[in-house]
């Protein structure tokens, strides 16, 4: 997924109860990615600049302004990489 | 006299910005930062000394040797080991108590006995014993823990009994931080003829160790949470009970002689003294050297400094988080009875969303299991958010922590 590869520097996938995933965007790509998803996702709520509580086709997304993401309660990471792909894409 | 702000000086990533923000480190129950003695350390043996050691005559593996022996002997003083025959470096606490599980369990352990496990063991301490039960066919018994976090003494002497060969405890949780009594538990063990290994990797380079005293069997340590770099550490085992042991790995280092008898077809092996028998192939010498310098400043700061400068910053954190009313704290109130480790969650937020929050303010905090599921289930916690101190943070750090939670708590 090359759009993806562009934006992104590393996924990880959370230990705990919850399944998330943590996507690391690249930082000199950071602000241009959160925009993107900014456009296309909607914004449920704000708290002090720093997190964006997101909700994009049912997915929940908590993006950070440092350029980290989490997107909670994904079965997989292929439904990760899907959903980041369609964010990302112009 | 123990200063923090003097000992900042000493490391040079305390003075990163991250995030647009000074770094608080507080994640030390994962690894701690180096102090620049230790990393000139290194770096000088690489300069002037760097040669693989034993068995050669020139200086540089001369110099690279007597540092290398060095290192045990120092090693050995900073837990009060009878010598550094009883010092085994590895890479590292998992390593330790996989060469216990594999030395000493696949040939001691039988079908009927049982291994004694706490339900706060770090994962390293509970896998490697799951595996060989399995090889084996051993059991594992879990020994349950109060609700705040602390050991279940009872429980642990209800469940020995003769089928126990060993018990198997961390020194302090590395979720929780609360300090086991050692002591006892290694009176317990010995009372019913069974072995006692600790898992010390929280408690080296927090408090003062003294294996004797404490009575223990086995005890471990990593090198990278105590100052030193990653991928050294080191496994106390009583003299007479290595000498018993088989090695765990062979190869070269470890054995006096592989005396090839042409007419048999066939090697006679002996092993070499303690403690090269279980250290084969070459060495992390480097490592050895850096953890040196590690033991050496920390006693020049005094171990019992350490412990105290640790509790006074828990207490005080403690004390400013329970200001914070969405957040919930475990493990023991009473600051005294833990080390520098505070598992937290704040309502509303996965320790994941906090760690990720604290980040943007350059403060790094771990969050999730911890390597330590069973805790969590048996606290019945789905993650914790968890804060570590060490000998270089201060009570403004902690006051930061606590405004950057105050942010997150008015969402």
């Amino acid at each position: 997924m090359v759009i993806v590869d562009n934006y992104v520097s590393r996924i990880e996938e959370t230990c705990g109860e919850e399944k998330n995933f943590i996507v690391i965007l690249k930082y000199e790509r950071k602000d241009e990615a959160i925009k993107k998803i900014l456009q296309k996702a909607k914004m449920e709520k704000s708290v002090a600049s720093v997190i964006f509580d997101l909700n994009f086709k049912g997915f929940a997304i908590r993006a950070y302004a440092n350029g980290k993401i989490i997107f909670k309660n994904l079965r997989d990471k292929n439904v990760l990489m899907d959903v980041l792909s369609e964010l990302l894409t112009e | 006299m123990f200063d923090p702000y003097k000992i900042r000086e000493d490391f040079p990533i305390l003075k990163r910005e991250i995030n647009g923000h000074q770094l608080i480190y507080f994640d030390n129950a994962a690894t701690s930062q180096k102090p620049r003695q230790v990393i000139e350390a290194i770096k000088e043996f690489y300069e002037k000394h760097n040669a693989n050691v034993h068995r050669a005559v020139h200086t540089l593996s001369q110099e690279a040797s007597e540092l290398y022996e060095k290192a045990h002997e120092e090693t050995a003083k900073f837990i009060n080991a009878n010598s550094m025959e009883e010092i085994i470096f590895l890479r590292g606490t998992t390593e330790a108590i996989n060469l216990v599980a594999y030395s000493w369990g696949l040939r001691n352990l039988k079908r009927e006995d049982e291994v004694l496990v706490t339900l706060m063991e770090h994962h390293s301490n509970i896998v490697p014993w799951e595996i060989l039960a399995k090889i084996k066919g051993f059991k594992v018994k879990y020994v349950d823990i109060n609700d705040d976090g602390t050991l279940n003494h009872d429980a642990l002497e209800n469940a020995i009994s003769k089928k126990t060969k060993i018990i198997c405890i961390t020194h302090v949780s590395n979720v929780t931080g609360t300090i086991n009594d050692i002591k006892r538990a290694a009176k317990t063990a010995h009372e019913h003829n069974a072995l006692i290994l600790v898992d010390g990797a929280q408690s080296a380079p927090h408090l003062p160790v003294d294996v004797k005293d404490l009575d223990v069997d086995f005890f471990t340590f990593s090198g990278h949470k105590m100052l030193a770099p990653t991928g050294i550490g080191a496994l106390y085992a009583k003299r007479e009970i290595l000498v018993k042991m088989e090695p765990f790995h062979g190869g070269g280092e470890m054995i006096k002689e592989v005396a090839f008898n042409p007419i048999k077809r066939a090697s006679v092996i002996s092993w070499n003294e303690l403690p090269w028998k279980f250290e084969a192939g070459t060495p992390n010498i480097c490592g050895g050297v850096g953890l040196m310098a590690a033991i050496k400043y920390l006693e020049t700061l005094g171990m019992e400094n350490v412990e105290a400068h640790e509790c006074r910053l828990t207490e005080y954190a403690i004390k400013r988080l329970h200001e914070c009313r969405k957040v919930t704290v475990y493990g023991p109130e009473n600051a005294s009875k833990r080390c520098g480790i505070i598992p937290f969650n704040v309502e509303g937020f996965s320790s994941h969303d906090i760690a990720l929050f604290l980040d943007n303010y350059g403060i790094m905090i771990r969050s999730g299991f911890h390597c330590a599921q069973p805790l969590h289930q048996r606290l019945k916690l789905p993650s914790s958010a968890r804060a570590s101190f060490y000998i270089y943070n201060t009570k403004e750090e902690i006051d930061k922590f606590i405004e950057a939670l105050k942010e997150i708590e008015k969402s």
